[in-house]
Order: C-alpha cells, then sequence, then structure tokens
C-alpha cells in the first residue's frame, strides 16, 4: 500500500483560488467551523484505517547548517514571510494515487468565510518504499 | 504456548465455525478471543488436543455473544457439540476463508490484512508491523474488511483468480520489519493448492518458490540491489527452484496454461542458467510471446523488450518500444527499460539520461540507487 504526505502549505505553490484566505480576518463562528470539519476528516479517515499521522507545524522554523571543523553550527532564520509555510500534514497510508487526490481534495473543501470551500491548495506526495517487488 | 502450530489450527477453527453457518465477523471475533484465553493458559495447561479446546472455547464465546444479542441458544449449544472434522474438510474451510478474505468488494490491501489474520493466523500488531502503519489504523482497516465481508452473502463459490492475485500481491510486498510477507504468501499458496486442483494456484506457487530462491543474492551486502545478471548464483537456493520446478511441471502437464505458469517457466530459464552468459533467452522470448497473447500486458512488453534485446540485439529490442508510451502513462520502467537498451547498444549518453530520468520517477529507493549508479557509471565509467 503506498503511502502520501498531504501537505498543507500556506504560502508557495500555484496561485491561490479567489476564495482562499489565511484566518487573519475570520469570525469566530467561522473559525470553530473550520476546526470542526479537520476534526471529522480525521475521524472519518482513522475509521477507515488510513490515517496513518497528522500533525500541525509551527511557523517558527530556523535553518542550520555544519559549520566546519570546530565551530559552531551556522543558522538563520525564522523567516515570517518565507515563501513556503508548510503549516501541517497528513499522512495517508492508502490504495491509490487517485484514493490520495481524493482526500486531498476533500481537505480542500474545508470551510472559510462564509462557510464556503476555502479551495486550498494541498501537495500530495508519494513517500518512496524502502524495498522493491518481490518479483523480479 | 507453540506459537506455529496455533497460527496452523486457528483458522481450520474459523472455517469449522464459518462452516456450520455463522457469520464470519462474529466467529472471526470468537476465535481471537479464544486465542487471547489460549495465551492466557496454555503455558500453565497445555490441551492435548489445541485444536479441539479452541473450536470448544470459540464457540462458547460465539453463544456468549448470541446469547448477549438475546439470540437463539439452543441452536449453538447443539454446534458446539458437533463433531470433529476430517482433512478433506479442512482444506474446504481454507478454500471457504480465502474466498472470504478475499472478496472482490475489498480493496487489494484490505483482502491482504484480513487473509494474513483470518487464514495467516498474524495478529494485528503483526500485520501493523509489516505494513509500517499504526496497530490502531490496522485494527480499523481490518474490522471495515470484516464488516464488509459480513454484508456480502457468500454462498456462491469465490473467483480462485481473486484470490490469487491477492496472494500475489501479498507475495510482492517482500519482506519489511520483522514480517516476512513473502514467506506468509507461500504458506498460505501452498494451503490453496491442497484444496483446489486449478494449474494456475501450483503456476503461482511454483513463480513464488522460483523468485523466493534468489532473494539472498538481489541484494549486496550494503543492502544495494543486485541485478539479475551479476547476481551470485551460488547463494541461489537449490532446494527452493528444484520444488518449484516440480510443481511448474506439474501444472504445465494439465495443458491449462495461464499468466503465473508462463510467468514461472520465465523464472525457471533464468534460475536454471549456470551464468548469465548461458542463459536460454530464445526459450525466454518464446514465452513472453505466449504470455503477451494471454494477457496483453504492458509491462509483459518491456520484459521481452530485453528478450529481443538478448535474442536479435539492442536495437531490435528498443523498436518493440514503440507505440508502448500511451499504455504505461510515463511509467519509470518505460526509461529504466529504454536506458537498459542503449547501455548495451553503447549509446552511454542517451542511457545516462534515461536512467536518470527513471531513478526520478521510481517509487523505491533501492532502484532509484541502483538507476542513479548506472546513470553514474554511464558518464564517468
Amino acid at each position: 500500500m503506498p503511502k502520501y504526505l498531504l501537505l498543507k502549505n500556506y504560502r508557495g505553490g500555484p496561485e491561490n483560488h479567489p476564495d482562499f484566505t489565511l484566518f487573519d480576518d475570520w469570525d469566530s463562528a467561522e473559525f470553530a467551523a473550520h476546526m470542526a470539519f479537520q476534526t471529522h476528516v480525521i475521524e472519518l479517515l482513522t475509521e477507515r484505517g488510513e490515517l496513518v499521522d497528522v500533525q500541525a507545524l509551527s511557523s517558527a522554523g530556523t535553518y542550520v547548517r555544519y559549520g566546519g571543523p570546530d565551530k559552531a553550527p551556522v543558522t538563520d532564520g525564522p523567516f515570517p514571510e518565507s515563501k513556503e509555510l508548510v503549516a501541517g500534514y497528513f499522512l495517508v497510508d492508502v490504495g491509490s494515487e487517485e484514493r490520495a487526490r481524493e482526500i486531498a481534495a476533500w481537505i480542500s473543501s474545508a470551510p472559510g468565510p462564509h462557510g464556503r470551500p476555502l479551495h486550498e491548495w494541498i501537495e500530495v506526495r508519494p513517500l518512496m518504499s524502502g524495498s522493491t517487488d518481490a518479483v523480479e | 504456548m507453540n506459537e506455529d502450530a496455533v497460527r496452523v489450527v486457528a483458522p481450520q477453527v474459523l472455517g469449522v465455525l464459518v462452516r456450520r453457518g455463522n457469520d464470519f465477523a462474529s466467529a472471526e471475533d470468537a476465535v481471537q478471543e479464544a486465542l487471547i484465553e489460549a495465551h492466557r493458559r496454555w503455558d500453565e495447561q497445555p490441551p492435548d488436543d489445541p485444536k479441539g479446546w479452541l473450536l470448544t472455547v470459540a464457540g462458547r464465546k460465539l453463544i456468549d455473544a448470541k446469547r448477549s444479542e438475546a439470540a437463539r441458544r439452543r441452536r449453538e449449544d447443539v454446534v458446539t457439540l458437533e463433531p470433529e472434522q476430517g482433512t478433506a474438510e479442512q482444506a474446504d474451510d481454507t478454500l471457504l476463508l480465502l474466498f472470504l478474505c478475499c472478496h472482490p468488494a475489498l480493496s487489494p490491501a484490505s483482502a491482504i490484512a484480513l487473509t494474513l489474520r483470518a487464514v495467516g493466523g498474524l495478529t494485528t500488531r503483526e500485520i501493523a508491523e509489516a505494513f509500517l502503519v499504526p496497530e490502531a489504523t490496522m485494527a480499523q482497516r481490518i474490522s471495515r474488511a470484516k464488516r464488509t465481508v459480513g454484508e456480502e452473502a457468500f454462498t456462491r463459490p469465490g473467483d480462485v483468480a481473486v484470490v490469487l492475485r491477492v496472494l500475489y500481491l501479498m507475495f510482492n510486498e517482500g519482506f519489511t520489519g520483522r514480517i516476512d510477507l513473502s514467506a506468509e504468501a507461500i504458506r498460505l499458496t501452498r494451503q490453496l493448492a491442497r484444496a483446489s486442483d486449478e494449474p494456475e494456484v501450483l503456476g503461482l506457487l511454483a513463480l513464488m518458490l522460483l523468485h523466493h530462491a534468489r532473494r539472498a543474492a538481489r541484494t549486496d551486502a550494503d543492502g544495494a540491489l543486485v541485478p539479475l545478471d551479476r547476481q551470485d548464483r551460488a547463494l541461489w537456493n537449490e532446494t527452493r527452484i528444484a520444488e518449484g520446478v516440480r510443481i511448474l511441471q506439474t501444472a504445465l502437464a494439465r495443458d491449462r496454461r495461464g499468466e503465473y505458469q508462463i510467468q514461472a517457466a520465465i523464472a525457471a530459464l533464468h534460475d536454471d542458467a549456470r551464468t548469465a552468459a548461458e542463459t536460454d533467452w530464445a526459450q525466454i522470448l518464446e514465452w513472453y510471446d505466449e504470455l503477451i497473447t494471454l494477457t496483453d500486458n504492458p509491462h509483459a512488453a518491456l520484459s521481452r523488450a530485453i528478450a529481443v534485446g538478448e535474442v536479435e540485439g539492442p536495437q531490435a529490442g528498443l523498436k518493440t518500444l514503440d507505440g508502448l508510451e500511451p499504455r504505461l502513462a510515463d511509467h519509470y520502467r518505460l526509461d529504466a527499460v529504454r536506458a537498459h537498451l542503449h547501455d548495451r547498444a553503447g549509446h552511454h549518453d542517451t542511457a545516462a539520461e534515461l536512467y536518470t530520468r527513471a531513478a526520478a520517477r521510481t517509487g523505491s529507493t533501492l532502484e532509484r540507487d541502483h538507476l542513479r549508479k548506472q546513470a553514474a557509471r554511464m558518464r564517468r565509467g
């Protein structure tokens, strides 16, 4: 069974749908409806035996690299306005890529302002497996 | 507690319960509960007749479950007193359970999981480990599959081709974590072969044994992939090859060929060659021709191109790939096979480019690393 990472990528990616907005100007009922939808998605994917993991990521990230022998690591950031911002992910184990895309589209239909679907971009990335077919 | 013995007996008990008219999901639950009790009690008090013990306890669990539903009690009391069944019926039970677990209404992944638990006798935790998912995820998947099967009528005979497909996919999952799914698939296919006289069952069993025989040679000490022509043939398991060939001959003698028998025949010809150079490619090519006539499978056409390359030269092999592109939807193997043939023809630049493209699209890290290495060999020698 292939696994797919469904990334909620708040910045970057193709041009957004006109209905897409970040949370800044939502009212509390709109926000609650959005979160209830996320919970519902998690429950249903769990019940179907498809959910492996779901996590939200803090936006306070730092870049780190090796600084050379006997030197401190080099760090940079955080970059509050960086082009890419991975806000979270669903890791699913499903029968086909088609099913992974179906789930991504469903996640993307989460309600936003005025209860209308948010049309958020979800990036679908297949995980590689560490084995090969036993039949050569 | 002897785990192996339990794994053989548990599905037999389930088969008996289902045959007696109990619904599959409740019977499977009852057997699992009986197994938990066995784990608790057998170390101190091993039973003389483990199967009889499990049957009695599972039967009681079923009754308890039905009582709590205020179900008909008398009928079930009679059920647990029925005599034990013979070997022929055991074989039939295996067949019945496999038809249930490999029901066409289930996705292959669910069918594999359910088969491993209900017929293979693995625990949910072990199956979860094999598929690298949390135990809770696998438990949900299995219970959902059981519900689906429970809703389907299973009085009509199942389709053995569907069961073979599930076992083939299980075999291909190979070895992950602690669980050897190839070995499980072989064990289950052996059971099926005892219960069915369909030659394709033997064909699949032969195919599995003939590939499994090469497993030790397929990766090197660092875990990297070793292609067939570079494998150390001394590492091939001759006992498995001999058994595979014997089973294949029995199947072919029935004169009803199918794709698994043909694939097994091809594997047998590879296994038969003492060195890669001695491979009988002409005969392999004939089998591929027959396979494609039978199945019209574009992946078989890819493998055939390699055989054509060996028999008539790489240019001829490349020519057979014309027109395959739309049918393979940008599959990495098309580029990998093209790369191999250009490599053989000495077109190093083209081969390097195609190896790199194939590496970027395969879903397996082992194959990606192998293909990248080939690309590097083309560029830098």
